[in-house]
């Protein structure tokens, strides 16, 4: 599985579009310090920006490289190597050439800017590490959507789809649902409903993280109130833990029947 | 060498396998034929690992193959269609090959004997299709292994390509290796063939020499032979 990580991160390394990745964050990172003159609110900001973005270019990469590869797939499966440990090898490999491109393009400015003398250390330790499970469940799930659609047109668009629905989509029957029930008592159905969104989930867990009540908006402060700052917290991580592992699961259970 | 029993296969609502049984000694050239859609390439893929067979049982010395996967580093298998990353050089993906198999490889003579040396470090994705195919031999002749899986691989070479393919291939099986062939290319398969498969409808419809199928058939060359039994799939 090493081996087909290491050329899946090589393969990866020599495409453009790491790098556009890449420059783009460090130019954001730049901008937003230059621009807010803050490390706190470039967070904040940044989070914004991570929260919404992260999904969607894991989702494109992750359906990408799956399709564009599919050749070269089916070279290595005619190859002494398990099924499993091929796919997992790509998977892990689209994932952390996007964490890299993420962790290196915001980083570099954040360092240069003195983040290590900030208090905000922490803050932003947490965004990273966010954006990071962000990267990592949402080509999980592009890859899910990949492996059960033949078609590639299909499954780009279920793809894009499910990542519309998760970042938009969700919060606005969300939305809906609270205001047509305001009368009835929502904690646990907000609680619940934020369970089943990574993105909700992130969002919620940085802002309890910076503690800043004005952006909190009502889940998070139901969240909030619910659990107390810590608790929440580890209990949010350990459900993007959970939105890694499930749809690795599955994707296992789909590989021992797929026919190549 | 392989046993394959009540083997089943269906894609969809397509039955491509049917109950199909099969026994392969070791050694010697076997061509597996049959007409488009018989259901060749899906039974290699089964004996590959790369199709799961709805049913039945596949066994490869000895040992059940479904399920797992070791057992391919005893076999070298040259897919039908060469498509490789197109931004890897040749040299890149030979070594890459070389890297996931803990086996021993003579890629050089290969890499020699089809001309390839000017194309090592050229992109994959700006060769030719014929080389692009010489690439995918050496890929597949480089091990030594006992088992030889060969899907169509006269596709784009030239003539001398073709004939130091069946060179090669002769070479194998003095070697006392199994190769396994489909093509639909027929002068081949009289040159090299040691016995025929020929598989319709899912099934193996016949096995044997190629003096037996002419004998069966009542025709004298194996072209006749071959069209005769395919035709009973259109009078059907």
């Amino acid at each position: 599985m090493l081996k087909i990580l290491k050329y899946s991160i090589f393969d990866l390394l020599r495409s453009r579009w790491s790098y556009v990745y890449f420059v783009f964050y460090l130019i954001l990172g730049f901008v937003l310090l230059f621009l807010n003159n803050d490390v706190n609110k470039a967070i904040i900001t940044l989070m914004n920006i991570i929260i919404v973005l992260t999904p969607l270019i894991g989702t494109i990469f992750g359906v990408m490289y799956y399709y564009n590869s599919k050749e070269f797939t089916e070279l290595l499966l005619a190859q002494p190597i398990k099924r499993s440990k091929i796919f997992m090898g790509q998977y892990l490999g689209v994932s952390l050439s996007l964490t890299l491109s993420l962790v290196l393009g915001i980083g570099i400015p954040f360092v240069l800017y003195g983040l290590f003398k900030s208090a905000s250390i922490f803050d932003f330790g947490l965004l990273i590490v966010v954006g990071a499970f962000l990267n990592f469940i949402f080509v999980a799930l592009a890859y899910n959507i990949a492996l059960s659609n033949e078609n590639k047109i299909k499954g780009f668009g279920y793809a894009i789809l499910m990542w519309l629905f998760l970042a938009v989509i969700y919060d606005g029957i969300f939305m809906i649902l609270a205001i047509k029930f305001q009368e009835y008592p929502l904690d646990k159905f907000a609680l619940g409903s934020m369970m089943f969104n990574p993105i909700d989930l992130s969002r919620t867990l940085i802002l309890l993280k910076l503690d800043i009540s004005a952006l909190l908006g009502y889940t998070g402060a139901v969240f909030k109130e619910f659990f107390g700052t810590n608790k929440g917290l580890i209990l949010s991580l350990l459900v993007l833990c959970l939105w890694v592992l499930f749809p690795l699961f599955r994707m296992a259970k789909k590989l021992q029947k797929k026919d190549f | 060498m392989i046993q394959i029993q009540n083997l089943h296969k269906k894609f969809g609502k397509l039955t491509v396998l049917d109950g199909l049984d099969l026994t392969i000694e070791k050694g010697g050239i076997f061509a597996i034929l049959g007409p488009n859609g018989s259901g060749k390439t899906t039974l290699i893929k089964c004996l590959l690992g790369m199709v799961v067979p709805n049913k039945g049982k596949i066994e490869f010395q000895g040992k059940s193959t479904l399920k797992k996967w070791d057992y391919r580093n005893n076999l070298n298998y040259l897919p039908q269609i060469a498509n490789f990353p197109s931004n890897l050089s040749v040299i890149e993906l030979i070594n890459m090959v070389k890297n996931l198999r803990p086996k021993q490889a003579n890629e050089k003579e290969l890499i020699d004997l089809f001309g390839l040396n000017p194309f090592l470090q050229k992109k994959l994705g700006n060769l030719s299709g014929g080389t692009k195919q010489k690439v995918n031999l050496v890929l597949t002749f480089m091990f030594d292994s006992d088992l030889i899986i060969l899907d169509e691989p006269t596709t784009g070479l030239d003539p001398i390509a073709l004939i130091y393919l069946k060179d090669l291939i002769k070479k194998e099986r003095n070697k006392g290796k199994t190769v396994l062939i489909t093509t639909h290319i027929m002068s081949v398969v009289d040159e090299l063939a040691d016995e025929i498969v020929f598989l319709l409808e899912g099934k193996i419809y016949f096995k044997g020499s190629i003096d037996t199928l002419k004998k069966q058939t009542n025709q004298t060359s194996l072209e006749h032979a071959i069209a005769n039994l395919i035709s009973k799939q259109y009078t059907n």
